[in-house]
């Protein structure tokens, strides 16, 4: 599994790419290896605002239906529609095809509590 | 008498060999969990069993008594051909539980899908789920389905929408979120008041609810009311309690409805005092994962045959749990059998004929009751195979002559709409031969003879 | 030839009997019947004589023309494609998959049942009342409570209705209670239950034991909780042994105690759920009193409750007068109606029969052999397979794949290898608490060898998956379809027939992955 160290992690298992004043997030390679077969993504509409650790949607395999955690406070700006119609490529490729949305910003300092790419690896082998 | 035993296999040695592999004394000891205060010391206060024989006789000892029916409003008289009771009495279908093992459920899976598959072509909807309770409860989900898509809470509700259907939407949404504005109906036409609906309509509807045919027979047109609604961004629910009609009325697919749902009792299902039923529920694509209820999908398996499994579980209860689109377990999964078999042997021309053959004997019952004297069609507007009959004097009153001769002649509106006090609610199907709509309406004459002032 | 006719000929992969058959509108053909209806003794009008043409349809486009012969072969050979009670051992967790007497079946076949009309006036229905009104004093007093309702049409409707029920006793009260307690042993439908009837789910968790601690609910019970939703047994097989301390608990604080009624069989005859401090609990006719599962019902769910409660019960209820019975409807403190009409009444006939055939002490062996062979599956499989919770259970136990994981062998992998076998696998992965749970309810109507068989097919599946695992993880082969991309019908939903050529991508080679307990995020991984 790849963790790319560019990458800030979430303790719910999503990945925040910092982009200044936005940011791109999706979720980590050992949470679509853990869910398996993605079949559907269900996105926030673009415009809505989430505070830090609120639901903004889910993520649904066959028998699971996964919340994704706003790992960051913000609005959101943009999603990957292609999801609707390739829910695979979360699997494939989270950090690249299959990412999941784009938020403005709202609290910059927030990056500041995520993790970086080792610590969110420890965190995992203590987990399992 | 022990004859209960010969559902208990067990003997006196099966029950000394296992409780000694188990390696305690009596079977009392497997209840040693439950604290001592709390074992019944007594047996519990229920009748002596009975034989299988003894069990017949006093069943059919208290059964009804046959009479004519001319009884409707939510549950109908219908044949049920024999192919329908005979393949339902196939241990597997009606001992089998919920298909979760696809591979040895396809059987009743397939069916599913060529119930689910019926169903959208009779509403001319794009997807259906695998039945739910009932039409009243299918209507009350649609409902709450309805404001889960919108957001909104308020709903216009036709006043012809079947009394009990409307009582149950009431139940099911919570009392305190309740907005709910009933529309009246036309009181010359029957039909519901197209005009008073839109004066209603706003940003604050969810949506509309109709019913076609509805509780008073009464064919009605929507098709205008959807548009409307729509365009303030509300949906449009449309349910019956009648499925035959759409052998010929047009799908209410074609017309614009969002949701539509329905009573199944006519396909194929006996009236059976009211349950088990069939709630039918029908929707489009772009609304799938806000439906409840079970879905059967087609995939392959690993040798690329096809075959059939439940899909988007993740709505259902089991998974999403307190999230789930609704609670639903059980359905009527052999009741949906029944109407897919039944729709199977009746087909494109069968259906048709069926609804066309209900369509004419109410017309020559509402005919021949035109001409008796203290008889009036109450309402205008096309029927199907129901309609309201306007009588001078008590309605309760003719009805209990009618039985005296073993003629139901229709169901009294009274307590359902207290304005239609002089009406009944006259049903006729296939059933209902020449000779008995002739016999009935030769009552009823008798009766209202018998029952009206002295008129010079 | 038509195609469709091509099709029939052409019908490949028969093996012996287990044939293929394609669907319905895949077969037959234009003028095709096999139907027969009253002659027409009226005149016979177009319908757009009557109804204007815009309120009319074109056709029944797709519908099928079969003969009646098609029909009758088509479902047959469906048929032969399913596994029910009477194709063999059954065991699947808190659903009691006994045996349906067939009386039950015939009697519900009696015209003067089938065929009346539920707006038939209440004089000429008298039998039928006094059945409704003697099976709920029945029900009462198998589970010690005082009033009952038979409208749920199965036991998420009861439980509906029955959260409707303390809703509306709060609301009279002036009183706003917000949250339900559930144990995370409960059933999914007690959390949707309790959602749909606008209540907050408060979760509680289960001990080491495996049961609910009193010191647990005494921590998490205030006057914002309207009630405790319990199973008894619970879904683990155990019984709530500290349930009467829980309910004086929830009592003393004004709320009430709900029981899920699915795992009844454990103990009629033996305890009445009503002297545990009970004040509702929903049956489910279609588990314990053994009306037949029908593929996914029809079921029925009444709904049991103390004299507090009776006033909110739904409308109608059935009252005595003298020799008469009649429908009352005026309650106003009803919740209303959940349904049309009264019930699933055709499902009632067949418990009354079935209580009426067992007596008292029929149903208390029911119980007590339920229990007797779940116990006995246990202690026998135990040195096979990890048992969770080491002590007697009651009519369903609970064991885990965790012996077979170093072989990379799952609970689905065993569960489908006992298809191989001839036997339907037990519940998979429920209740939740457990990981790879597989939960067994043999119920009493499993003969001694009958059991043994499963439990040497079980024995033996634990060796194979010892040296030979692939046999499990290929399973099942003996079928009439392996297993199924479940993935593939989740991302691309077909799920009707539109007369496109079915599917022919690729299949999946991945099997289908078993379910995690991901509920509510990330962090149960």
């Amino acid at each position: 599994m790849e963790f790319p160290e560019n990458l800030l992690y979430s303790e719910d298992h999503e990945w925040v790419r910092d982009e200044g004043s936005r940011a791109t997030i999706g979720i980590t390679d050992y949470a679509q290896n853990q869910l398996k077969d993605i079949v559907y993504v269900d996105l926030p509409e673009i415009g809505s605002e989430f505070k830090k650790g609120e639901s903004m949607g889910v993520v649904e395999s066959v028998k699971t239906v996964a919340d994704i955690f706003s790992p960051v406070s913000g609005k959101v700006i943009e999603k990957n529609l292609e999801l609707k119609d390739h829910p695979e490529w979360v699997n494939t490729s989270p950090y690249g095809k299959g990412w999941l949305l784009r938020m403005e910003l709202k609290e910059k300092g927030e990056l500041k509590e995520l993790l970086s790419s080792k610590t969110y690896q420890g965190k995992i082998s203590e987990e399992s | 008498m022990e004859d209960y035993l010969r559902y208990l296999p067990h003997t006196k040695e099966d029950v000394r060999e296992m409780l000694e592999a188990i390696g305690t004394k009596s079977v009392e000891n497997l209840f040693e969990a439950i604290p001592k205060k709390f074992r019944l010391s007594k047996p519990l206060n229920l009748p002596q069993p009975l034989s299988e024989p003894d069990l017949i006789r006093h069943l059919e000892g208290i059964q009804s008594q046959p009479y004519i029916s001319f009884l409707g409003g939510g549950a109908y008289h219908h044949f049920i051909p024999a192919v329908v009771s005979h393949l339902i009495s196939r241990s597997e279908f009606y001992t089998a539980y919920t298909p979760y093992q696809p591979e040895v459920s396809q059987g009743t899976l397939q069916a599913i899908f060529e119930y689910q598959t019926l169903m959208c072509q009779l509403t001319g909807m794009e997807v259906s789920n695998a039945s739910m309770y009932d039409g009243a409860s299918s209507l009350a989900e649609a409902v709450l389905m309805a404001q889960r898509i919108t957001g909104r809470k308020k709903i216009l509700l036709s006043q012809s929408v079947h009394p009990e259907y409307r009582k149950v939407i009431q139940t099911y949404i919570d009392p305190d979120e309740q907005e709910i504005v009933l529309i009246p109906y036309l009181k010359g036409k029957g039909r519901t008041d197209e005009k008073a609906m839109v004066q209603c309509l706003g940003q604050d509807v969810g949506a509309v609810v109709v019913q076609n045919p509805n509780f008073f027979g009464v064919i009605e047109d929507f098709k205008n009311m959807g548009e409307k609604v729509h365009q303030t961004g509300g949906l449009l629910i449309v349910c019956f309690s009648e499925a035959v009609a759409y052998g010929i009325l047009r799908p209410p697919g074609e017309c614009g409805a969002d949701i539509v749902v329905g009573e199944g009792q006519s396909f194929g299902i006996p009236v059976s005092f009211g349950g088990p039923y069939l709630g039918i529920f029908t929707t489009n694509e772009k609304y799938i994962r806000n439906m409840p209820g079970r879905l059967v999908g087609e995939t392959v398996d690993l040798e690329g045959k096809r075959g059939f499994v439940l899909t988007l579980a993740t709505r259902e209860q089991h998974i999403r749990r307190e999230k789930a689109t609704s609670n639903i377990c059980t359905n009527e999964g052999l009741c949906a059998l029944m109407a897919t078999i039944f729709l199977s042997c009746l087909g494109k021309e069968g259906l048709r004929e069926l609804a066309l053959m209900n369509l004419n004997k109410a017309e020559y019952a509402k005919k021949v009751v035109s001409g008796i004297r203290g008889c009036k069609i109450a309402f205008s507007a096309p029927t199907f195979n129901e309609f309201i009959l306007k009588v001078d004097g008590d309605p309760e009153k003719v009805l209990e002559k009618l039985k005296e001769k073993r003629i139901l002649g229709g169901l009294s509106m009274e307590k359902f709409y207290p304005e239609l006090n002089h009406h009944l609610l006259v049903t006729v199907t296939e059933m209902n031969t020449k000779e008995e709509i002739d016999q009935w309406a030769e009552e009823l004459e008798k009766a209202l003879k018998s029952n009206s002032p002295i008129v010079t | 030839m038509t195609t469709h006719k091509e099709n029939i000929v052409k019908k490949i992969n028969d093996t012996g009997l287990i044939q293929d058959e394609p669907l319905i509108f895949e077969q037959g053909g234009e003028g095709r019947r096999g139907y027969s209806l009253p002659k027409w003794d009226v005149q016979k009008v177009e319908a757009k004589q009557v109804i204007p043409s815009h309120l009319l349809r074109k056709e029944l486009t797709g519908f099928p023309q079969l003969s009646e012969v098609d029909v009758v072969r088509h479902f047959t050979r469906l048929s032969q494609w399913n596994y029910g009670v009477d194709n063999g051992f059954y065991p699947l967790g808190s659903c009691t998959m006994k045996y349906n007497p067939k009386v039950n079946e015939e009697v519900a076949k009696i015209r003067g049942f089938a065929q009346v009309h539920p707006y038939s006036p209440q004089e000429i229905c008298q039998g039928i009342l006094k059945l409704m009104y003697e099976l709920e004093n029945y029900l009462a007093e198998i589970t010690g409570m005082d009033d009952v309702t038979l409208q749920p049409a199965a036991g998420a409707h009861g439980e509906l209705a029955g959260l409707m029920i303390i809703r509306a006793y709060f609301r009279d009260r002036g009183e706003r209670r917000s949250k339900i307690l559930v144990p995370d042993t409960a059933h999914g439908t007690n959390c949707s239950s309790s959602t749909v009837a606008s209540f907050r789910m408060v979760g509680i968790k289960s001990n080491e034991k495996g049961i609910l601690s009193a010191k647990q609910v005494d921590e998490q019970m205030d006057d914002q909780v309207a009630a405790i939703m319990v199973t008894n047994p619970n879904t683990l097989g155990l019984f709530e042994e500290e349930l009467g301390e829980i309910a004086r608990i929830v009592h003393q604080r004004g709320g009430f105690v709900y029981c899920d009624g699915a795992n009844l069989n454990a103990l009629m005859g033996i305890v009445k759920l009503g002297d545990l401090g009970v004040d509702m609990v929903h049956l489910n006719l279609h588990k314990t009193f053994s009306t037949p599962h029908g593929g996914g019902g029809p079921g029925a769910g009444p709904l049991a409750v103390k004299k507090e409660l009776t006033p909110f019960l739904p409308v109608p209820v059935i009252e005595k007068a003298g020799e008469t019975y009649r429908f009352n409807f005026d309650l106003p403190k009803s919740i209303g109606k959940i349904r049309a009409f009264y019930g699933n009444f055709g499902v009632m006939l067949k418990s009354y029969a079935y209580i009426l055939s067992m007596g008292a002490e029929g149903l208390k062996k029911v119980s007590e052999m339920a229990v007797l062979n779940a116990n006995y599956l246990m202690k026998r499989l135990k040195d096979y397979y990890h048992l969770p919770y080491d002590w007697p259970c009651m009519h369903e136990c609970v064991f885990t794949d965790r012996n077979q994981e170093k072989y990379h062998i799952n609970t689905l992998d065993i569960a489908k290898r006992l298809i191989d076998y001839g036997f339907h696998p037990p519940t998979v992965y429920f209740p939740l608490v457990v990981k790879g749970a597989l939960m067994m309810e043999p119920t009493e109507t499993e003969s001694k060898e009958g059991l043994d068989r499963f439990i040497e097919t079980m024995i033996t599946i634990a060796k194979e998956a010892e040296e030979n695992p692939d046999l499990l993880r290929e399973a099942p082969s003996r079928v009439k379809v392996r297993r199924l991309d479940e993935v593939l019908a989740a991302r691309k939903p077909k799920l009707r027939w539109t007369g496109k050529n079915p599917n022919n991508q690729i299949p999946n080679r991945n099997s289908p992955s078993p379910p995690l307990n991901l509920r509510g995020g990330w962090g149960a991984l």
